[in-house]
């Protein structure tokens, strides 16, 4: 009968390592089996990209000069849109109460999360950046100054609005208000890495803003995981 | 676990006052009211899943903030939501909630997750995706979890609901195999359970009164 293998078990102790690959491996899973959420950001951040030289007018020096603004913009708002599914379909099946009680830790559970978000929305992103950068004009450094910009950046900006999701999980419609809590907080991001970018542009140095990048990077990486895991715990007290 | 002068209320009304009880080892309470009455809130109080009450809620003979991983190690809640997920199969669900309580996911874990499954009736349905499944038979992969997860204390709200009465028959046993074995059982269901030394804490009296039977 299964209780004698219960006994085999009850002396394991959880280790984070495998609750945090184990959260990982699951949110990328369902991101498998449900493609479309996937897809979804990918597709917003290359239609609006696309459309953009429809918009302004096809002149190479124009575009080539408003392309890092337009990429950055495009990659945050794409986060804004797909971040809000985050939590929400935890929460809706309870699968987030037994997160909430399982003697894993809060904060590893929320970093797999973000950290699964991150694979399955940014770096789809971060791979066709290059496609779209040739589409505006830019050259190979500056190019390569974006990718690196994003692939710092971007991280972050999942930390952050997933903050916000974990908040108004428990309301019916949070996308605006995630919004509202998470762009403030966008705003250093956007401006170092734009900023790196347009130096890359006009062959600066870049490495500066990249260095304030990686910080900003290494303090969500270590602070809001426990915001996220806190604000979940409020979000599902006041079911 | 015991509770001391536990106090809740609910947009203004008072749904349990002063509430002490204890639940030893080897012990099921089944929690009765009308709809309504606070049952789930009581529950999910006890557990740790929320936070809006007055009074002491110990573990083992220690406030349960302070032994909260033991406690949550312990514990296993079966609340509404069971936390099964539509786009993966049975057993893909139990595999990560295993997890989740610390089970390292190796190889040896598939033949008992299988076991389990086909004890509660879902033979040769590891492998199709919870969404193809039935109401009832979703309910069964949750309760899959009774057999495989290691917790001295049960809470079970509705466990029965959209299960058939074979199933409720195996669960009833179930619940009083753990009782013998040593475990507690906390469980919500208006179902006249069939159980020697059961005992029944009647919640919904008016304005927060209980009684214990």
């Amino acid at each position: 009968m299964a209780n004698s293998v219960m006994s085999d078990h009850s002396s394991v102790e959880p280790s984070l390592w495998s609750g945090l690959t184990a959260v990982m491996k699951r949110d990328l899973l369902l991101a498998f089996r449900q493609r479309s959420d996937m897809v979804n950001p990918l597709f917003f951040f290359v239609m609006v990209i696309a459309l953009f030289p429809l918009g302004v007018g096809p002149e190479p020096a124009t575009l080539r000069m408003l392309a890092p603004g337009v990429i950055w913009i495009a990659a945050l708002l794409s986060t804004l849109l797909s971040v809000d599914s985050l939590f929400r379909q935890d929460f809706d099946d309870g699968s987030l109460e037994l997160v909430l009680l399982s003697p894993q830790p809060l904060f590893v559970v929320a970093l797999g999360k973000v950290l699964a978000h991150w694979l399955i929305t940014a770096v789809p992103l971060i791979c066709v950046t290059p496609v779209l950068g040739i589409m505006l004009f830019m050259d190979g450094n500056t190019l390569l100054a974006t990718l690196y910009s994003l692939l710092l950046g971007t991280p972050i900006l999942s930390m952050i609005s997933a903050i916000g999701a974990a908040l108004t999980v428990g309301l019916r419609k949070g996308g605006v208000l995630i919004a509202v809590i998470a762009l403030p907080l966008y705003v250093p991001v956007l401006i170092f890495g734009t900023s790196a970018v347009e130096a890359a542009a006009m062959t600066l140095p870049y490495v500066g803003q990249l260095a304030y990048l990686g910080a900003f990077l290494v303090l969500a990486l270590t602070f809001a995981p426990f915001a996220i895991g806190a604000a979940l715990r409020i979000s599902v007290n006041t079911r | 676990m015991q509770t001391q002068g536990l106090y809740c209320e609910r947009d203004d009304r008072v749904l349990i006052r002063d509430l002490d009880f204890s639940l030893e080892n080897g012990e099921v309470l089944q929690i009765e009211g009308p709809n309504g009455s606070g049952k789930t809130t009581l529950l999910r109080i006890l557990c740790g899943l929320s936070e809006d009450y007055e009074g002491d809620i110990f573990w083992s003979g220690q406030p349960r903030a302070r032994v909260d991983e033991a406690f949550r190690q312990g514990t296993l809640y079966f609340g509404h939501l069971t936390g099964v997920k539509a786009a993966l199969t049975p057993r893909e669900n139990l595999r990560w909630i295993l997890q989740l309580k610390g089970i390292t996911a190796s190889a040896a874990l598939n033949p008992l997750i299988d076991q389990a499954l086909q004890e509660v009736g879902l033979f040769s349905y590891e492998d199709v995706p919870v969404q193809a499944l039935s109401a009832g038979q979703k309910r069964r992969v949750a309760l899959a979890r009774l057999q495989l997860e290691p917790a001295r204390l049960w809470v079970l709200d509705e466990p029965f609901t959209a299960i058939d009465r074979a199933g409720v028959a195996q669960l009833e046993q179930l619940v009083q195999q753990h009782a013998e074995a040593g475990g507690a059982v906390l469980i919500t269901t208006h179902h006249a359970l069939e159980l020697t030394g059961i005992r029944k804490l009647q919640l919904g009296l008016g304005k927060g009164t209980w009684r214990i039977l």
